[in-house]
């Protein structure tokens, strides 16, 4: 059905579209994070190291999304007495930790990287924890929490006084954000079968925010749309290759001229 | 008659700002209670202090005897204390239907629950919250089928919106900011018409209006605040008789 290209184009689309959902859900509760990459490279790193022991991709996947959750709970908690901007330079401090802790952490080959990843991440697992993921944070728009998010980003003071604990929902978007990150790491790490800390840098936190941002951060269906045509768009469009970042920056100036809200707008539920 | 809510020699500084000085008073159960008072009197900070929204400097607060000074406000939601907000705040980005929606939220039981339940289409604690948020719509008049966004509403419209909101987590104490503000004359009628049903339904009513017949005919017992100190308290007809509250409003030399 595909040649192996366009296969690993979707792969990484797929990825993409998890990380953009990943970032989505803590921007639904005003917490823009840039440090998305970082969760991406703890679920990268242990599924990766956990595979190498003959653990099964399930399990490894499994562990990756649990820890990387933990680490959303662990960066949360300080994020809770900060607000708007604040929280962009915290949570690209974290990234940046991340990425120099892989850089120089041995047991996962330091500087080397960690090479000889078992080539087990499948199309079909990757598209079925989009839909997953998607399905998840579409019922989430549509909960209880997910209203308390918006209610959140809208207005904390009005939110807090209609009786929602900030400290809970904040928090429990985060780790969800972090967990869907932890995931589309364990996938990367088994699709690219070679990771080291260089793949995790700034940038990619940065494209993941540009998927929400240019697909839309208030609808579920915004950051797939944001991660499709990010991703997709470049390899079509051979001639922008060597001008991919100053095509995307173009790219988030023009979105932000002419459509500020997204390629998607906001969906609204009226009952 | 018990007392629902005691505030004990409560100050409140903004820097070298006085807010409130030394202000005590007591909201009885089942009663409809006026605050009122010059512009900058303090009425709005009071109301912040009493809804755990702003913590005062020093004093005291309780509801139903238990003292709640310091608790957060979402904690102080939980006790049985809603309000609305004197400048409309509600989540533009939520239709009226899901503001409404919000105001159940501490009512829904725990948030990880919740969690665990996302792949369930309609969980039973959303469809009571349907319902009551529906009810609560049609109560303060307003069609729960309006398929537009807050601000599409006229002003009258969202402060009866928020008055739905609060109204929607079955508070034991209502705080009204200011409800009648921008109303004409029917539609404060129909607003103390609302107020009197929501009493009667067991709610005990604080309010802050400047709108003086409404105060007049709704309340059974008047605080007046100036200049962050209550200046008289008592039934509205001595209230208004009161020389000191004459001084406030219109100047020592009236």
């Amino acid at each position: 059905m595909f040649s192996g290209y366009w296969e690993s184009i979707s792969v990484f689309t797929g990825i993409n579209i998890l990380m953009g959902l990943s970032l989505y859900v803590p921007m639904s509760a005003g917490l823009v994070s840039l440090g998305q990459a970082g969760f991406m490279a703890i679920g990268a790193y242990i599924s990766a190291y956990l595979t190498k022991l003959h653990v099964p991709f399930g399990f490894a996947i499994a562990a990756s999304a649990i820890v990387s959750g933990f680490a959303g709970l662990l960066v949360g908690a300080p994020a809770l007495r900060i607000r708007g901007i604040y929280i962009m330079i915290l949570t690209m401090g974290f990234g940046e930790i991340t990425r120099v802790f892989f850089l120089n952490f041995e047991p996962t080959g330091g500087p080397l990287g960690l090479s000889g990843i078992q080539p087990l991440t499948k199309i079909h697992w990757v598209l079925l924890a989009c839909v997953i993921a998607l399905l998840i944070v579409w019922r989430l728009r549509r909960s209880r929490l997910g209203r308390a998010m918006i209610a959140i980003h809208e207005d904390d003071v009005t939110a807090e006084a209609m009786g929602i604990n900030l400290m809970v929902v904040k928090l429990l978007a985060f780790a969800l954000g972090a967990v869907l990150a932890g995931i589309a790491g364990a996938f990367y790490a088994h699709q690219t079968l070679f990771i080291d800390a260089q793949q995790f840098d700034f940038s990619r936190s940065a494209i993941t925010f540009l998927f929400v941002v240019l697909g839309g951060p208030a609808n579920p269906f915004g950051p797939v749309i944001g991660a499709l045509f990010v991703t997709v768009l470049p390899e079509t469009l051979r001639v922008v290759q060597d001008w991919r970042m100053t095509f995307f920056g173009s790219l988030l100036v023009l979105a932000a001229i002419w459509r500020p809200d997204g390629l998607i707008r906001a969906v609204h539920f009226y009952r | 008659m018990t007392v629902l809510l005691q505030v004990e020699t409560v100050n409140k500084r903004f820097g070298g700002y006085f807010a409130l000085t030394n202000v005590t008073c007591q909201v009885w159960t089942g009663q409809i209670h006026a605050l009122i008072g010059p512009n900058g009197a303090g009425k709005t900070t009071l109301f912040n202090v009493v809804s755990g929204v702003t913590r005062p400097t020093s004093g005291r607060i309780s509801f139903a005897g238990t003292d709640y000074t310091g608790r957060r406000a979402d904690q102080v939601h939980a006790m049985g204390i809603a309000r609305n907000f004197q400048s409309v705040r509600l989540f533009p980005g939520l239709s009226i239907f899901e503001n409404v929606m919000i105001g159940c939220h501490a009512r829904m039981g725990s948030v990880f629950r919740e969690l665990i339940s996302l792949p369930v289409p309609w969980p039973k604690a959303e469809r009571e919250a349907r319902e009551r948020a529906a009810e609560v719509l049609a109560s303060v008049g307003l069609d729960s089928r309006l398929s537009i966004l807050p601000s599409e509403l006229t002003l009258v419209d969202q402060r009866r919106l928020e008055i739905a909101r609060a109204l929607a987590s079955n508070p034991r104490l209502l705080l009204l900011d200011e409800p009648a503000a921008g109303m004409n004359a029917a539609e404060v009628n129909q607003l103390g018409r609302l107020i009197r049903k929501i009493r009667e339904s067991g709610v005990t009513i604080l309010l802050v209006e400047h709108h003086t017949r409404l105060v007049m005919a709704l309340a059974d017992r008047v605080t007046v605040l100036s200049a962050g100190s209550v200046i008289a308290d008592g039934p509205p007809n001595v209230v208004q008789r009161d020389a000191g509250v004459i001084a406030a409003y219109l100047g020592d030399g009236a």
